[in-house]
C-alpha cells in the first residue's frame, strides 16, 4: 500500500517538473548541531568516521538539500529518503521513510502556490478525505509584537495557539490581545471564506500584511480547481525558521498530521544562501494504517507433496498457477500459522484439492 | 459519531455529568457491568473509561476523538492534541512541597521525589537548579519524611495530608483542572461535531 502511494506521489511531483534528488546517507554532525532548532528532534544518531570526524545518520532531509543546493534560478526537487529519529521519548532510534519536495531560490507567488497545491494533491492521492491546514506565522507574531510581549512569553503564546488553548492564551496576555488571539485560534474553515472572517478582525499592520499574503495564495490556488485547503492559525511550526507560510496535512484514518511544511527562508540565510525556500515532507510511516485492507491469506495456494517423487509435479503445478498470477507456496508439510485460500496435495502422480 | 475517552474515577464521573447535562447522556455508562464501550447513537457519542493517565494516549493516537484529561497528565506527557476547554472541575495545584521550614542550601543536587518527572525537570530547568529525580508511583509524601528526598513535586488539593505530616506546599508549579482535549486530525474531519460539543459544554459551565 505504502509503496503504491509513494509511486503516485513521485509521479505527481515529477509531473510538475520536479527533479529527483538523492541525499548522502551520512552527514557531518555539525550540520545538525548548528541548526538544531530546525529539527523536530533533539537526538541525532552519530558515529565516528574513519578520519575521526563525528558523522550523523540524517534525522532530516531538508538541511542536506539546502546545503547541497546552489540556489541559482529556482531549484525544484523531490526526494524519497529514510531518516533516523526517535519518534517518542524512550522509544529508541527508528528508520522512518519520508518523501517530499523542496523549492529553493528565486521564489515567487506562483511557485509558492504550486508547492501548496502539490501538498494538497499529495493528500488527495493518499486518501479521498483530506485537509491541508495553512497558516501564516506573521498573523500571530504581528499581534504579539504589537502587544510588546517578550520572547519567552511569545513562545508560550505560540504554544497555546498551537494547542487552541484559549484559557492559556487568556492567562498569558492582556484582555484585548487575548481576545484577538482567541478569535484567531478558533478560526477554522475553507481558506477563501475563512480568510474573510480573519480580515474582519482589527489586527496590527504586520498581521494584515500576512493575511494579504494568504489572500494572494488563495487567489493563486483558485487556478488549480477544488483543493481541500483550510485556514487554521493553530499550525505553528518552529517560528525561528518558519516565519511565513506554514501548513500541515491530515488524511482520514491517520491520527496525526501526515504532511508538514512551510517556508523557511531563514534557514537559507543562516546557511549563507540567498533567495527563498519552501517545501514539505510526507511522513510515509504514518500512512501504513491508512485504507489498508487486512490481507485474509498469506498466499493464494499451498501445494504439499507427499514424497520426493511427487515434488516435480507440485513444482510444475505451482509454476502454472504462478503464470496465471497466483501466489503459490510449495512445501512438504503445511507451514504453521499461515493461511492459504486453497491447499492442494501432489500425491501418486495427481494433484487434488484438500 | 465521536469517541470520547473518560478518565476512570471521580473526575471521570464528574466529567460525564457535565457531558450528560450538555446533552450527551448515556445512562448505561454508570450502570456498571462488564461492558467497555457505551453508545448513544442519537447524541452521536461513544464513551469508554480508561486509566486517567492513558486518556491523552487514546486521543493523541486517534482511538478517541476527544477526551477529558487532567492538566497534570497533559503537562507530564505533552501529547500533540488540542486543548480546547478548561472544564473547571477537578481543581487542584501542582506544588513543590516539603518540611515547612525547609530551605534549599543550594550546595548539592536537589533530590525531588515525584510521580511527574517531566514536570519536575522542566520546573527546575527553568530555574537552572540541578536536581536528582526520584520517580515514585504513589505515597509521595512519605519521601521527605524518611529522608529519601528533599522535596516532592505532587498534586495538592487541600494540603491536609501534607499538614498532618508536618509538610507544606512551598511553591506552586501549575494550576490543575480537567481539560477537554481533541485529536488534531479528528478536529479536521469532525469539526462541526467537536465545535458543537464545545459550545454545548460552554453553555453549562
Amino acid at each position: 500500500m505504502a509503496s503504491r502511494i509513494e509511486q503516485r506521489l513521485q509521479a505527481l511531483y515529477a509531473g510538475c517538473g520536479y527533479q529527483p534528488f538523492r541525499v548522502k546517507k551520512f552527514e557531518r554532525y555539525e550540520l545538525y548541531s548548528e541548526n538544531r532548532r530546525f529539527l523536530t528532534t533533539e537526538k541525532v544518531l552519530t558515529f565516528t568516521n574513519t578520519d575521526g570526524r563525528l558523522m550523523a545518520m540524517k534525522p532530516d532531509v531538508t538541511l542536506s538539500i539546502v546545503q547541497d543546493t546552489q540556489p541559482e534560478g529556482l531549484r525544484k526537487v523531490f526526494y524519497r529518503e529514510n531518516v533516523y529519529r526517535e519518534q517518542r521519548p524512550g522509544e529508541g532510534f527508528r528508520e522512518i521513510p519520508q518523501t517530499g519536495l523542496e523549492c529553493i531560490g528565486a521564489l515567487d507567488a506562483v511557485a509558492v502556490a504550486e508547492v501548496v497545491s502539490l501538498a494538497a494533491k499529495s493528500l488527495k492521492a493518499i486518501s479521498g478525505e483530506a485537509v491541508l491546514s495553512v497558516s501564516h506565522i506573521g498573523v500571530i507574531s504581528g499581534v504579539l509584537e504589537a502587544a510588546a510581549l517578550d520572547e519567552a512569553a511569545q513562545k508560550a503564546v505560540f504554544a497555546a495557539v498551537g494547542a487552541k488553548n484559549v484559557p492559556a492564551i487568556k492567562a498569558l496576555c492582556r484582555e484585548e490581545t487575548a481576545a484577538v488571539l482567541a478569535a484567531l485560534a478558533d478560526l477554522y474553515g475553507p481558506l477563501a471564506e475563512t480568510l474573510s472572517r480573519a480580515e474582519a478582525l482589527a489586527l496590527p499592520e504586520k498581521s494584515c500584511a500576512a493575511l494579504g499574503a494568504l489572500r494572494a495564495l488563495s487567489t493563486q490556488l483558485a487556478a488549480y480547481g477544488e483543493l481541500p485547503v483550510y485556514l487554521d492559525f493553530s499550525v505553528v511550526n518552529d517560528v525561528e525558521y518558519y516565519h511565513d507560510l506554514v501548513f500541515r496535512g491530515y488524511v482520514s484514518g491517520a491520527p496525526n498530521c501526515v504532511i508538514s511544511g512551510g517556508r523557511y527562508d531563514r534557514l537559507l540565510q543562516r546557511m549563507g544562501k540567498r533567495g527563498g525556500a519552501i517545501g514539505f515532507a510526507v511522513y510515509l510511516d504514518r500512512l501504513e494504517a491508512v485504507g489498508r485492507p487486512r490481507a485474509e491469506f498469506d498466499a493464494d495456494a499451498l501445494i504439499c507433496y507427499a514424497s520426493d517423487a511427487d515434488a516435480p509435479l507440485a513444482v510444475q503445478t505451482a509454476e502454472q498457477l504462478r503464470a496465471a498470477g497466483e501466489t503459490v507456496r510449495v512445501e512438504a508439510q503445511p507451514p504453521q500459522g499461515l493461511r492459504f485460500r486453497r491447499i492442494l496435495r501432489a500425491e501418486k502422480g495427481a494433484v487434488t484439492e484438500c | 459519531m465521536l469517541n470520547v475517552a473518560l478518565p476512570k474515577g471521580r473526575l471521570g464521573e464528574r466529567a460525564y455529568d457535565l457531558m450528560a447535562r450538555a446533552g450527551y447522556e448515556c445512562p448505561e455508562l454508570l450502570a456498571g457491568g462488564r461492558k467497555l464501550t457505551f453508545e448513544n447513537e442519537r447524541a452521536g457519542v461513544r464513551y469508554f473509561w480508561v486509566k486517567p493517565s492513558d486518556v491523552p494516549i487514546y486521543v493523541e493516537r486517534g482511538a478517541a476523538d476527544v477526551g477529558i484529561a487532567g492538566k497534570d497528565i497533559l503537562l507530564e506527557y505533552a501529547p500533540e492534541v488540542y486543548e480546547l476547554m478548561d472544564l473547571g472541575i477537578g481543581k487542584c495545584r501542582m506544588c513543590v512541597a516539603g518540611f515547612q521550614d525547609w530551605r534549599d542550601e543550594g550546595d548539592r543536587d536537589l533530590r525531588v521525589a515525584t510521580k511527574f518527572p517531566h514536570i519536575a525537570k522542566a520546573h527546575y530547568a527553568e530555574k537552572g537548579r540541578d536536581i536528582t529525580i526520584i520517580k515514585l508511583n504513589g505515597s509521595i509524601e512519605i519521601a521527605p519524611l524518611l529522608g529519601l528526598s528533599d522535596v516532592i513535586v505532587d498534586i495538592v488539593e487541600t494540603g491536609k495530608t501534607l499538614l498532618e505530616n508536618g509538610l507544606a506546599p512551598l511553591e506552586t508549579v501549575a494550576d490543575i483542572s480537567a481539560r477537554f482535549i481533541a485529536n488534531t486530525a479528528s478536529y479536521a474531519f469532525h469539526y462541526d461535531e467537536i465545535r458543537s460539543m464545545c459550545e454545548r459544554l460552554g453553555e453549562i459551565l
